[in-house]
């Protein structure tokens, strides 16, 4: 796979400093509703602008180039540990491009030494699959989203939350009052329903994945999604926790399944500076097409 | 109403400034967020050139390279979330003299109380928006602990031109993340 590393770094490039269109548009519409002469449309004009320049200047749209999550769907027999050791070299020269910033601490010492590698840095993500394609994703997640993430654990006797769809609901809208404007809003929500309390998290995460506008498949969880959006938008938290009609871009839901002594529901925030791409590869590892 | 603060920053021009003002921010600002507020509020000292009397702090991890002339040059510099700074900030203000900071997420009632005692604001800047306010940065005068912190939680001393941001809370007691807060919360109860 010669071509593969200078396909991730360019993968990196543009997760980095070009918002998938999906999610434009998510933040055009709520510029359109967003009252003339408010903090809150102002907030969401210079969010506009910031988009335009981070494409054109080829540079990070947010200077917390996140969590390195890669997400790599590929065939039986596709050699795991090269691919994780280009993607490696392609973290540590996308750092020295500024494409990444120098984000990696280590825990204990409370060291950064500015190559963005370590125990679990970039986060690598394989699924095997029957067919010959190579798919690569990649999600940039920043610190301040990731703070406001929640997960709970039913019934939550103060939230009145019971074990159904409807106390889902009131602890989902929870994280959504708790985070305010902390998270970076507007902002996406990617949940989990069921699992445990890691792959609850983990599958949230994986929402993200998803089309901004696609619609769930399955129409109780469809339901609770649009719910929820229209729910979160009428609390008048707003871009920035400025105030305003813009509270989230979008909600998707999944759901795992779980023991019968647990039912979590984990439910991570992603900020409007939502950062995921991807791309088919070749087998010699060069771009074929762009996912999003 | 659209203000100009030029950094360093009079207590006068502060107590001027109402919850809802937009600044244009000009002047000096110092880059300063977890580990050097943990650092000072354990009694640490300023690293000789830091002179915050008056002046800003930003609560920011910029992303810096430097650039053919060996020049530092920051690529890209948004706020971070300002309420992890909170057990610190309010005392960090009062003991430096500081007047202004600037953040992301608000803070809350230590900061609030400090900024109506001592006199200070709050100012918001636009999460995420790391080019547009990068592009307001006019220069890197200099930097400080680069070594012991890293680079983005190093102190950055910046030179600024009308860089954007909304006062959410003022000297007047006054916090918008306490108003956004308790409206949202009727609103949810009202939909549970």
């Amino acid at each position: 796979m010669r071509g593969l590393r200078e396909s991730l770094i360019e993968l990196i490039r543009r997760t980095s400093a070009e918002i998938p269109d999906d999610v434009q548009r998510g933040i055009l519409r709520g510029l359109e509703q967003e009252k003339e002469g408010t903090i809150a449309k102002s907030a969401l004009e210079i969010i506009e602008k910031n988009i335009e320049l981070a494409k054109r200047k080829s540079q990070p749209l947010c200077q917390d180039t996140g969590s390195i999550l890669f997400y790599v769907d590929c065939p039986v027999g596709l050699n795991q540990v090269e691919f994780e050791a280009e993607a490696r070299d392609a973290v540590v020269e996308a750092t020295k491009r500024g494409y990444l910033r120098q984000n990696s601490v280590d825990s204990i010492t409370g060291k950064n030494d500015g190559t963005n590698l370590g125990p679990g840095s970039p986060n690598m993500h394989f699924h095997q699959h029957a067919t010959d394609k190579i798919q690569v994703r990649l999600m940039l997640k920043g610190g301040g989203c990731e703070n406001v993430g929640a997960q709970f654990s039913l019934p939550n006797t103060a939230l009145k939350a019971n074990r159904d769809l409807d106390g889902c609901r009131k602890v989902i809208l929870e994280a959504v009052h708790q985070a305010q404007g902390k998270g970076c809003g507007p902002g996406i929500l990617g949940v989990c329903i069921g699992g445990d309390r890691a792959s609850g998290y983990e599958f949230s995460k994986r929402e993200f994945l998803r089309m901004l506008d696609d619609r769930n498949p399955n129409p109780k969880l469809d339901e609770l999604e649009q719910d929820i959006l229209k729910t979160a938008n009428e609390l008048g938290i707003g871009p920035m926790g400025f105030g305003g009609k813009t509270t989230l871009l979008g909600v998707k839901i999944g759901a795992a399944n779980r023991v019968p002594a647990s039912y979590f529901v984990s439910i991570s925030y992603m900020c409007w500076a939502f950062r995921r791409h991807g791309a088919s590869l070749a087998q010699d590892g060069t771009i074929r097409d762009w996912l999003y | 109403m659209t203000h100009h603060l030029t950094s360093p920053v009079s207590e006068e021009a502060i107590r001027e400034l109402k919850v809802g003002d937009q600044v244009l921010i000009s002047g000096v600002v110092f880059t300063g967020r977890d580990a050097v507020h943990k650092y000072l509020h354990e009694g640490g000292e300023l690293p000789s050139g830091v002179n915050l009397e008056g002046g800003i702090i930003y609560h920011c991890g910029p992303v810096v390279l430097k650039d053919e002339n060996d020049e530092w040059k920051v690529v890209a510099a948004g706020p971070t979330t300002s309420i992890r700074e909170e057990p610190y900030q309010g005392d960090i203000m009062k003991q430096f003299g500081v007047r202004g900071v600037i953040g992301k997420g608000g803070m809350a009632d230590k900061t609030l109380a400090a900024c109506k005692d001592h006199g200070a604001v709050y100012l918001h800047a636009i999460g995420g928006a790391a080019q547009v306010l990068a592009e307001c940065i006019v220069r890197v005068r200099n930097v400080y602990m680069l070594e012991e912190f890293g680079s983005p939680e190093a102190i950055w001393e910046l030179e600024v031109n009308e860089f954007p941001a909304v006062v959410t809370m003022d000297s007047h007691g006054e916090s918008l993340h306490k108003d956004v807060r308790s409206q949202s919360e009727e609103a949810l109860a009202d939909r549970r």
